[in-house]
Parts: structure tokens; sequence; C-alpha cells
């Protein structure tokens, strides 16, 4: 009898030896599917002198971790990597498979649905399994204006690329026990058609908008470099991180990784502060999950009044210096 | 050897990014309302035709650009000829309305098996509407061939191979691709040039193609709903719930509400 199609499946990312966070969040959100679904929680790791790290994936929740180890895999390979993943979805039959929306996730996951002939949603950012048992998967459309309601009905598996900071992991649990299964990975230089020659990572920054509990995001209506020494100040009084939306960083006043929104990063900090931000909703996507947002803007009729929990009508140019001022104070009494 | 050099490059209409947020959702009917909002090309699709121009004007060759859409989308396609393309085709069918990613991927790459060889296949990364980012890769496995994404620069090219940089999370890589193959470009490669007047005028000229499915021998069975492996079960506008209080007042007085709402949040 053919084999049915059972259990969840995930793709763990890593680069240089490092998991990826989103990857351990799969795992997790993996595991919560799977007490609906039932079947076990697989992953498929890929790179060179990773075996090490399968115990980590199964500390974080998967029972079995299917390890590719080669020489040519020291960097994210396309070809090979499709190739390798698509041949063990066949042979394995997982349910569900989900692939972290990052940039080597949304190059892989495409190209294996197309092998697999399957269908696939892009940067999910919900999942839930339905009353027919079949995966719901919530995707943002029209730069998030629109949430649509996908399935998959009858193709196997049902694939999605998930939004990194959507799921959470569990807790590290050292005495977990998984298998470990290492594949029999084959490569030919001729088969890497595109092939990874080099890969550069530039430190991340010491606090990642991503993992700050605080953000302090400015706008086009404090674009300007004064402005956004005071955003630094700031962020550094309250221990958190500075973002920005897309014309300020076309200004060169934020980094890329700095920039939040649906081309940027998705953020849910416990408080995000914007200054002179409109609140478009390609921006508002990035931080629809923080716990309370503040706002200040000096147009009563922004659109970002309609997603704040705090909203100021005021000119941030004025506030942020005295806000800072006052902080100072505030802190110094403090330590007293 | 001697054959020029074939660039396609896929373009998109979309509605203009600016008036997302006028898009709603007729919540009886589930319907996406976007009366008024003008269709314009993907912006990310003029950076994949200015690249390909940049390179037929340096190595020589033809580019075609080739749509998939409604009637209507023979904009886009004048468009494209205004910027400089030799040859535009707009593949439209009925059968096609409510193609998924894999769909559109299977129904574009037939539309490029029908123009014979090709070098390389341009797409703008992602769009704006569905931006799902997913066609590029899955056009690449139906035309079996290599593809890249997140190309953000073109550091050599020549017959056999492109030599590129593609963005990633806090850094870049670098790789090497044998032609053919689909290469995906994001918004860093390249300003995309503005049609001159004398082009504008002349693009109306020019005759667009107009490709069904049957002139391309797509099966009406793979693509249009029947052929999507994805189904949209339902649409919604996200719920926002939240305080929404609103303060005005002097700087000092609102410098004082902000740090106690800070407060009340156990920042400080
Ligand atoms: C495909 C696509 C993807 C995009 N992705 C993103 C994304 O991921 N992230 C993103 O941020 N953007 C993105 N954008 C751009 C987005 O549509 C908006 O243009 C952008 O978010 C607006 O930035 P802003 O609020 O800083 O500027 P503006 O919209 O220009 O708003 C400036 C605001 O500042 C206020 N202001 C002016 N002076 C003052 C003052 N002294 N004090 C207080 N307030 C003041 C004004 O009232 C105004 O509301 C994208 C666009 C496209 C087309
Ligand atoms: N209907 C279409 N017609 C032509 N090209 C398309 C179409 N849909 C997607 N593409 C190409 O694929 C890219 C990525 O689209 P998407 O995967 O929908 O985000 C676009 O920028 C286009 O280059």
């Amino acid at each position: 009898m053919p084999k049915e199609w059972k259990g969840i499946m995930t793709f763990t990312e890593q680069r240089f030896g490092q998991i990826e966070e989103v990857s351990l969040e799969l795992l997790g959100g993996a595991r919560t599917l799977a007490e609906k679904t039932g079947g076990d929680v697989s992953t498929f790791l890929i790179g060179h002198n990773i075996k090490n790290l399968a115990k980590e994936l199964i500390a974080y929740g998967a029972d079995k971790v299917f390890v590719a180890d080669h020489p040519s895999l020291t960097y994210y390979q396309s070809d090979a990597c499709t190739k390798i993943f698509t041949n063990l979805i066949h042979e394995q039959k997982p349910d569900i498979v989900l692939i972290g929306a990052t940039s080597i996730g949304m190059d892989l996951a495409p190209r294996v649905a197309a092998k697999l002939q399957t269908g696939l949603s892009a940067h999910v950012v919900k999942l839930e399994i339905g009353p027919d048992g079949i995966l719901r998967q919530i995707v943002p459309g029209f730069g998030g204006n629109v949430m649509a309601v996908v399935t998959c009905p009858e193709k196997r598996p049902q694939m999605a690329t998930v939004r990194p900071g959507i799921l959470k992991k569990i807790a590290k649990d050292e005495s977990r026990q998984g298998e470990i299964i290492e594949l029999d990975v084959k490569i030919s230089e001729e088969e890497l058609k595109a092939k990874t020659l080099e890969m550069k990572i530039e430190p991340p920054p010491e606090l990642p908008i991503e993992k700050a509990e605080i953000v302090i995001a400015g706008g086009w209506g404090i674009c300007d470099k004064e402005c956004f020494n005071m955003l630094k100040e700031l962020a550094k009084l309250l221990g958190g991180a500075v973002g920005g939306t897309r014309p300020v960083l076309d200004e060169d006043l934020i980094k890329e990784d700095q920039m939040i929104g649906q081309s940027g990063k998705i953020i849910a900090p416990k408080v995000y502060i914007g200054f002179g931000i409109s609140g478009e909703m390609h921006h508002v996507v990035g931080i629809l999950d923080s716990d309370t947002i503040i706002a200040i803007n000096i147009d009563s009729k922004a659109p970002i009044f309609d997603f704040v929990d705090y909203g100021v009508i005021g000119d941030a140019k004025e506030i942020l210096p005295r806000l800072i001022k006052k902080l100072k104070e505030k802190l110094e009494r403090k330590q007293c | 050897m001697t054959e020029e050099l074939q660039i396609i490059v896929c373009i998109k209409q979309v509605p203009d990014p600016h008036y997302l947020s006028k898009i709603t959702i007729d919540p009886v009917t589930k319907t996406i309302r976007r009366e008024g909002i003008p269709a314009v090309m993907n912006p990310l699709d003029r950076n994949a035709l200015e690249e390909a121009l940049r390179i037929k004007e340096q190595l020589g060759g033809r580019v075609v650009a080739i749509s998939m859409g409604p009637p209507q989308a023979e904009r886009v396609c004048r468009d494209a000829l205004a910027m400089g393309v030799d040859e535009a085709i707009l593949l439209s069918d009925r059968v096609l309305a409510g193609s998924d990613t894999l769909a559109t991927a299977y129904a574009l790459s037939m539309a490029i098996k029908k123009l014979g060889s090709f070098d390389i296949v341009f797409c703008g990364n992602e769009t704006v509407d569905g931006s799902t980012a997913q066609v590029p890769p899955q056009l690449a496995e139906f035309l079996k061939v290599p593809h890249i994404t997140r190309v953000r620069k073109i550091l050599s090219i020549n017959r056999n191979e492109l030599i590129v940089e593609r963005t990633i999370e806090y850094g870049y890589m670098k790789l090497r691709v044998k032609l053919p193959a689909v290469i995906a470009v994001t918004k860093e490669i390249n300003e995309p040039r503005l049609p001159t007047v004398s082009a504008i005028l002349k693009c109306y000229r020019k005759e667009i193609k107009k490709w069904t499915v049957s002139d391309i021998g797509v099966n009406p069975r793979q693509v249009g709903l029947e052929g999507s492996p994805t189904r949209v079960i339902d649409v919604f506008s996200p719920e926002v719930k939240r305080k929404r209080k609103i303060f005005e007042g002097t700087t000092d007085e609102a410098v004082e509400w902000i740090i106690e709402k800070l407060h009340e949040a156990g920042i400080i």
C-alpha cells in the first residue's frame, strides 16, 4: 500500500552553523499543529559539518531530523537543496511542509512546490487546522490590507512559507528524544547550475529591531540627521532599537534591516513609538503585533491614528528633544 | 553562438501601490472592491525591463515582454514598448482567470517556450498585489532552467553565464549561473528609465501580439481555478483592536502623557 501523507516536516535553515530563529519557531508551530493532525514532526537540515545541530532541533521539538551533509553544501545551493528536499518529501510524504519566509526559504519553497506540483502560500501570518482537518493558511494580500484564508484541499503536501516572528518556539528540552537520520548525498558540480560562490554576512546590530522590546521608528515627517540622532538617543535611554519607513531608508537614515513593513521587518515589540509616520498599510502591517502602539503625527487625519493605542497630535521635532530631556531627568532621579 | 541574445521580461499589471489602502472588501459578497484604483505595471517589473534593455544595449540582442492578464493589461505591454522592448505579448484568456502562482508559472512557461530559445528571463522579485515572489522560481522549474531570486547587481555577463549578487538578511550572496536562467530582480538593481515622448508616441504604432491558451498549447485544465492547487476560501479585512486614545495639547503636556504611557507599558 502506498504510504499516506502524514505528519509535518519543516525546513531548518542554518548559516555558518547557526540555526536561524525562524526554524526553531517552525518546530514550535508544528508541534501545536501536530496536536490536531497527529503524526510526527520532522525537519530537514542541510549544510556541511552541521550534524551537531540535530540534537538542538530535537530539543526544540523535532521527532526526526533528516541531515544532508556534504562539502558542496557549505553555502545554500538552490539546485542541490531543491533536489534533496523534494526527494525527501516524496519519500517521507509529510502532510504539511513549513518553510521560513526568509531570503533562502522564499527561494527554495516555490521551486520545491513546483517540482511536487502542489500548492504553496507565501508569507503566512497564521496557521490553523480546520474542522475538515485541512490546513488553513492566513495570507496577507494587497500590502496587508486584505487577508485571505488559503487552503490546498487536494494536492499534497500542503506547503507554506511562514513569516519570522509569527510562530512561537517551545522551551528547549535537552532530554527530548528523537531520531537522527543521515541522508546519502551525492552532488556533482554540473548539477549546481546556479552556484553560490560566497556568502557575506555583516554582523547584525547588537539589538536587531525584531528582537527589541521597544522600537522607536521614524518617518518622512522627521527625515533629517538631527532627528534620527535623537531617535538613537531615545532608543538608548529606553534600551530599544531604531527602525523606520521606506522613505527614510531611501534617504540612508536607516539600513535595510531597520525598515519595518511589508518589504521589511515584521516586529512585535512591547512598545512601538512612531514619529512622523503617516501609517500607510505597507508600513503598518509590520507593527500590528506590537503590544502597545504609540504615534506622534502633526496631522490629526493621518491614517496611523486608526492603528494606535496612544496617539499624539503634535510636532515630533519639538516633542523629541523634550521627551529625551524629561526621560533623562526621570531616569537620573530613579538612580539616586 | 552566432545567434543574438534573447531576453524575455515578465511584466504584470497590478493596482497602483499608492492606492492599496483604498482597497476594501465587501463584507457580504466578499469581493474585493477596487473601483477607481488605477492599474499600473508592477514597480519591480520596470527594474526587470530596465536591466534587460541595458544588457541589450551592451551586448546586442532582442527583448520581448510578456504579460498574462485581462485585456486591459494591454496597457503595461504598451508601457514596455515605450520603454524600448522589441516586442510585447499579452497572454489573455478567460480560462486563465483565478490562476494561482503554479498555474500562472505554467502558462507563462508555455508562452516562453512558444517564443523559441531564450538566454535570460527577467522577472520582478515580487508583485505588490499578491507579493508572493513565487512565480519566478516556479517558472524556472517549468522551463527546467536555474533561477536566482533577489538579484541586486549583475557583476558580469557573457553568452554563457552571469555572475550576480543577491541580497539576504544582513548581507549578500555571490552566485554564478549558467544560461539560460530566470533572474528575479530587486529595486536596488537599477533606476528604470522614463520613456521619451517620441517613444511614447511611437509605441502606439507597434502591434501587441495577443495570445490565448490555444495559441500556446496550454492544457486548460492546468490553469485557472481548476488548475490551481490552492483555494482562497475566505477574505477579510484585518481587524484592528486598539485603544485609539488621542491626545492634543502643549508639547510639555504631550511629553508627560507619553512618559505616563511608557510607564504603564512597563518600559520605564
Ligand atoms: C511595493 C511597496 C512596498 C512598500 N513596503 C514598505 C515597507 O515595507 N515599509 C514602509 O515603511 N514603507 C513601504 N512602502 C512605502 C509606503 O507605501 C509608504 O510610502 C511609507 O510607509 C510612508 O512613509 P512615511 O510614513 O515615513 O512617509 P509619509 O507618508 O510621507 O508620511 C510622513 C508623515 O509625517 C507627518 N509629519 C510631517 N511633519 C511632521 C512633524 N514635524 N511632526 C510629526 N509628524 C509630521 C505627516 O503628517 C505625514 O503623516 C512600500 C511601498 C511600495 C510601493
Ligand atoms: N500574470 C503575470 N504575467 C507576467 N508576469 C508575471 C505574472 N505574475 C507574476 N509575474 C512575474 O513574476 C514576478 C513575481 O510575481 P509574484 O510571484 O506574483 O510576486 C513579477 O514581478 C513578474 O515579473
